[in-house]
């Protein structure tokens, strides 16, 4: 029955992923997905691109493994294995989970600019929108930084100089913050696709709370284990079980991962 | 292959084979090797895409040609979960047909959405002016 489960979750995923693609298709630009995810935990503002999701694919990939490793210390009646191997794949879960709340987390508070309605705003990676599209130059931003607050530029020019206090700055004239922005260094962009935020956090999010619920599963087995239900029970098809929803978690990240991450 | 007389549960699809403990543990460690390098052609060809991009002059045709290469190794992968990890592929064949056949639809879904997401863009180009402007202010300012 596990199989069927699997087979129609796959079709949710999957229905997910083509609606996802048939937006991006029906579009003339699309985010550069190495501009988007090129953060890294500690590193500051460096170019990183794709060094933090291939932490978190092999994290997963790992996890994997161990599970393999634990159902098949199942099928041999061997407690103490599955324990172990148990307890290497709810570690690998969670610190899949941790990693993708820092991305999460990275994505909507870090600020870019970007040009809108004549005026540069700084704006997140939300719902409502995302600051990945064009790159804009020129004298279209030179009018821009004219029109744009003072709270703007300070946070900008800040970014940049960030042994200048933010108060200080704040009470700086405009022009005089305009000069001390470094346009070759700033990117500013327009805003991008509003779609894109509402597909890679819904897709990640219902793959992320699908990590959660293995996770959960995950320890209710172990928990079962260490009562030794299973050795009263004669033998660990449970086990089983839960491996084939794991390994299934990993194979649609394997998908989200292409569609999001690499294409 | 020897198959088991009593099955441990009704709903053991698969025949119980006796696969010894070396020859498991090598076919695991064969293919947590064989995912992680295609993981890691992958990231590669990731890579090479944003250099290209980067580039003066991206050719199109590379990039798409890339990509589609990433999808056939995804798919790859794919296999070898589903084929090792989840060991769909020693059930018995009727089961691996109930499950392998149904996701054929795939075939279908994937091609006709795109493909409508494909044909909405080029309407809105031919008919509506403001969208085809944005198309040809991306092709001749800036880019990535």
């Amino acid at each position: 029955m596990m199989w069927y489960f699997l087979m129609s979750d796959a079709f949710t995923f999957g229905a997910f992923l083509i609606s996802y693609g048939s937006i991006r298709f029906s579009q003339n630009f699309w985010a550069d997905p190495n501009v988007v995810f090129n953060a890294l935990p500690g590193a500051g503002h460096k170019n990183l691109p794709l060094a933090f999701v291939s932490v978190m694919t092999f994290i997963l990939i790992i996890s994997s493994v161990t599970m393999v490793l634990g159902v098949h210390a199942g099928h041999k009646g061997d407690r103490k294995g599955v324990i172990k191997w148990l307890l290497w794949t709810i570690l690998g879960g969670i610190a899949f989970l941790s990693c993708q709340a820092w991305e999460w987390h990275h994505l909507i508070t870090g600020e870019h600019a970007v040009l809108a309605d004549g005026k540069i705003e700084l704006i997140g990676q939300t719902m409502g929108g995302n600051p990945w599209g064009r790159l804009v130059d020129g004298t279209a931003v030179t009018d821009a930084l004219k029109n744009t607050s003072v709270q703007t530029l300070a946070s900008m020019v800040h970014e940049h100089h960030a042994d200048m206090n933010m108060t200080d700055l704040l009470k700086m004239p405009q022009d005089k913050l305009i000069g001390m922005i470094d346009l070759a260094e700033t990117h500013i962009r327009e805003k991008g696709p509003i779609a894109f935020g509402g597909y890679f956090f819904g897709i990640t999010g219902f793959h992320g709370f699908h990590v959660f619920s293995g996770v959960i599963i995950n320890i209710v087995m172990l928990i079962m284990t260490w009562k030794g239900v299973f050795d009263r029970r004669g033998h660990y098809l449970m086990i089983e079980k839960a491996g084939l929803y794991w390994h299934f978690v990993d194979l649609v990240w394997v998908f989200v991962f292409l569609c999001f991450y690499l294409i | 292959m020897e198959h088991q007389q009593t099955p441990i549960s009704p709903e053991m699809t698969f025949p119980q084979q006796h696969h010894s403990d070396e020859e498991f543990k090598r076919r695991v460690r064969k293919t947590t090797i064989l995912l992680s390098i295609i993981t890691v052609i992958e990231l590669g060809i990731g890579l090479t895409i944003y250099t290209i991009h980067k580039g003066p002059d991206p050719s199109h045709m590379l990039v798409l040609m890339f990509k589609g290469m990433v999808c056939i190794l995804t798919l790859a992968k794919a296999y070898y979960i589903v084929s090792v990890f989840m060991h769909l592929g020693d059930e018995i064949r009727n089961m691996i047909m109930s499950v392998v056949v149904p996701l054929m639809l795939f075939i279908w879904f994937i091609a006709a959405f795109l493909w409508d997401g494909n044909s909405y863009k080029n309407l809105r180009n031919s008919y509506d002016k403001h969208f085809e402007e944005k198309k040809i202010e991306q092709k001749s300012g800036g880019g990535h």
